[in-house]
């Protein structure tokens, strides 16, 4: 009977019914949080944990690798966004229309990537970007009478493979978001702009983007957290954490390599959590500079 | 209200992505780890075997090196038919190299899922002596064999006066020549004594065979060629006479400009993938691109193992020296086998591991079944194991290996591993050997730099 009652009771039924959550979230999420913050004024050893007070972060200010790998973060995230906001974008207009044909073999094919591992698909374009001739990428080369690059071992070159990687992986992923936006537009908008005279790039222009703002925004969000902390296409690319001279090194990956291959956890949260306080500023400047923050205009 | 959507949404997935953090898939990662040379070309695949009977005492053990695990298996079943009151049952484990340091790391720290046993790579050892040692001293289970044990090898692996490491070798580093390409352009690789004569051969073999084939391989993912530079000069990076860190040292200096030299003047290349221990650096040794490189003894096994042809072409010798009189070879490498503090029975744990590595007879399979040169010195003179004709290492190579062992016995250096080794390895390898070998940067500003970083490091 008292059971029943709780179930039937609006006050209490919620909150039992969102408890398993709660507690999830409290065990997984709230907990590590905190006790990374914690860890990250600390020096921790086995048996040996001392509180250390800021040293941490005083020599994350003088760690010259950190400053490449957020250098290396800061270069992939801008290039990603770059690429990977215009051209789903792009590419979901053009499903949208009626300029092609077999839309939904385009729309899978342009996905497929998304459902494949990154550890394979690493793999496949580590020996892709092979520095050999036979390299698939140097071959191509050659056919422009070009001569063979060594892909892994210069900076640009390197960025451009993970940057390649990144495209191949995330374009489909985008345009679906992208097309789901274009769907809510209300098709009404274009129809009275073509009996207006409208041309098609006018109605790109002054509707269509306009009205995916909400999407565009969205997509930007996810992008910069995830541009900020790619780890795992770079351990694929170089085969592990280290790189010539540190060109794939990011702060997620310097941060597995401080944490779980020096056992340096004090030190590492202060990494995570550099990459936390990077990620909420700059995501809250981009809402701000779009205006999200401000109240519903009537 | 779509808005006000878009914001939590946004605002939501962030904070999911973010909590959620970084899963992280370990593969292997042989090249960061510059002494990894036991380990670079055996398989990365997981294997497990269990031997011994079930009613003997259950022992967990991993390791990086599926050879090893068989050979442990081995003296697993010796160990039971001499010990019939101290059964054991032995679960073997192979992980890749990074995985299984990283697993043991973890499980030190947290305090649960460690194994009884588990090989540790000599350049990862320092990273396992910090804090309270999570490890059982192997002293009392040392004490029966610790005469007849080259006493720096265990000291490698020692903290305040206990042994935690039951060593594999020496990893005493010779000069492998391809006596087949130097004949041919009629080089004398025993004339060789210093690197001046070195450099002078290799010059003769670039005119000789038109540029096509290089005296050597430098490493950019390794530390072996400086390993032997300073072991020369008796001078040591990460802790010299003063105790200090300090990379700017001549040795350092010499070899690395000696090296620039020879890469401007055709007379080395740079190793493809880094490092000679890799499938890349056997092709190149196969395809004859070079003539000669510096390496431990225990390279002979990479040869039997997965460079057959070359049986009867390889010929070894001392190092060539900066200045006569220098100690012409230097320990490079190594695995100590670590007893946990979470072992059900470290002591028998501890008895088994030392009998397996360090008594006469494990130290004489060690030798057979892996072809290391072993820590225990007795064996390098017993006549019935040198001269043993139909030995595959012996047979293998135009020298006799413990002729060349015998030669250098008392120049055999090693480095100290400090708890920098670790740090000062990942820089070289990632910076300061690519900078210097690949964009040939100015010595001086690379080694000022590597030092800068690595004082902060302390």
């Amino acid at each position: 009977m008292k059971i029943k009652r709780i179930f039937y009771s609006q006050k209490a039924a919620p909150f039992l019914f969102v408890l398993p959550f709660l507690l999830s979230f409290t065990v997984f999420w709230i907990y590590p949080l905190f006790s990374t913050v914690k860890m990250s004024f600390q020096s921790i050893l086995p048996g040996q944990i001392e509180w250390i007070g800021l040293t941490n972060y005083e020599k994350l200010l003088k760690d010259t690798t950190f400053h490449t790998a957020i250098r290396n973060s800061l270069t992939y995230m801008f290039f990603s966004i770059a690429l990977l906001i215009p051209f789903p974008m792009f590419f979901a207009v053009l499903m949208d229309s009626n300029l092609v044909k077999a839309k939904g073999l385009w729309k899978g094919a342009l996905y497929l990537p998304a459902l494949t591992s990154v550890v394979i698909s690493g793999t496949l374009f580590r020996l892709m970007f092979s520095e050999l001739p036979t390299g698939q990428m140097n071959v191509f080369l050659s056919f422009l009478g070009k001569a063979p690059i060594p892909w892994l071992k210069e900076k640009g070159f390197a960025m451009c493979a993970l940057l390649t990687l990144c495209c191949w992986r995330w374009t489909g992923v985008n345009m679906l978001y992208f097309l789901s936006g274009l769907k809510s537009i209300d098709t009404t908008l274009y129809e009275s702009a073509s009996i207006d005279g409208a041309s098609a790039w006018n109605k790109f222009r002054y509707i269509t983007i306009p009205l995916l703002r909400p999407t565009t925004i969205y997509v930007l969000t996810i992008s910069v957290y995830a541009g900020l902390s790619m780890f795992l296409e770079s351990f694929m690319l170089w085969a592990g954490n280290s790189s010539p001279k540190n060109i794939g090194l990011t702060i997620v990956g310097y941060l597995y390599k401080r944490g779980i291959e020096k056992n340096q956890m004090g030190y590492a949260s202060a990494v995570g959590l550099t990459l936390l306080g990077m990620a909420l500023i700059i995501n809250v400047i981009q809402l701000i500079l779009n205006g999200t923050f401000k109240k519903e205009e009537n | 209200m779509k808005r006000n959507l878009t914001v939590f949404l946004a605002g939501a997935v962030t904070a999911a992505m973010i909590l959620s953090g970084c899963s992280s898939k370990a593969g292997t990662d042989p090249k960061a780890n510059t002494d990894v040379q036991e380990s670079a070309s055996e398989d990365n695949k997981e294997v497990v075997n269990t031997v011994g009977p079930d009613s003997g005492t259950h022992l967990n053990m991993w390791s990086f090196a599926e050879l090893h695990n068989t050979f442990y298996a081995d003296m697993a079943e010796r160990w039971n038919k001499e010990n019939p009151d101290r059964q054991i049952q032995v679960t073997f484990t192979t992980y890749p190299f990074s995985d299984m340091h990283n697993k043991l790391i973890m499980a030190l720290q947290t305090g649960q899922g460690a194994p009884d046993l588990c090989d540790v790579e000599i350049g990862q050892f320092p990273n396992f002596l910090q804090g309270d040692v999570q490890l059982y001293p192997l002293n009392d289970a040392i004490k029966p064999y610790q005469n007849d044990l080259v006493p720096s090898r265990l000291d490698v692996y020692s903290k305040d006066g206990n042994y935690y490491g039951a060593p594999t070798h020496v990893g005493a580093t010779v000069m492998y020549y391809n006596t087949e390409i130097l004949d041919q352009y009629g080089i004398d690789y025993t004339k060789i004594k210093t690197w001046d004569d070195y450099t002078e051969a290799g010059r003769k073999l670039n005119e000789a065979s038109d540029g096509k084939v290089k005296l050597t391989s430098v490493d950019t993912g390794g530390v072996d060629w400086l390993t032997v530079a300073m072991s020369e000069y008796g001078e040591d990076w990460a802790a010299g006479k003063d105790g200090a860190l300090n990379v700017e040292l001549d040795s350092v200096k010499n070899m690395l400009t000696m090296q620039q030299a020879w890469l401007k003047d055709g007379i080395a290349m740079v190793s493809p993938a880094g490092i000679v221990d890799l499938e890349e650096g056997f092709q190149n040794i196969l395809d004859g691109n070079i003539a000669s490189f510096p390496k431990a003894l225990w390279f002979m096994s990479r040869f039997v193992n997965y460079m057959p042809e070359m049986k009867g072409k390889i010929a070894l010798a001392p190092l060539p020296v900066f200045e006569e009189g220098q100690n012409r070879s230097v320990g490079i490498g190594g695995t100590g086998t670590v007893v946990t503090k979470q072992s059900s029975d470290p002591k028998l744990a501890a008895d088994f591991i030392t009998y397996a590595k360090c008594s006469s007879e494990g130290s004489r399979q060690i030798w057979e079944q892996l072809g290391f040169d072993v820590c225990n010195t007795d064996l390098w003179t017993d006549a019935a194991v040198t001269n043993d004709s139909s030995n595959q290492y012996i047979s293998f190579f135009k020298t006799n290996p413990f002729d060349v062992l015998n030669e250098v016995k008392s120049e055999i250096n090693t480095l100290s591993i400090t708890k920098m080794t670790p740090a000062i390895n990942d820089y070289f390898c990632t910076t300061t050997l690519n900078e210097v070998l690949q964009d040939g940067k100015d010595v001086d500003e690379a080694l000022k730099e590597a030092q800068d970083y690595l004082e902060l490091e302390q």
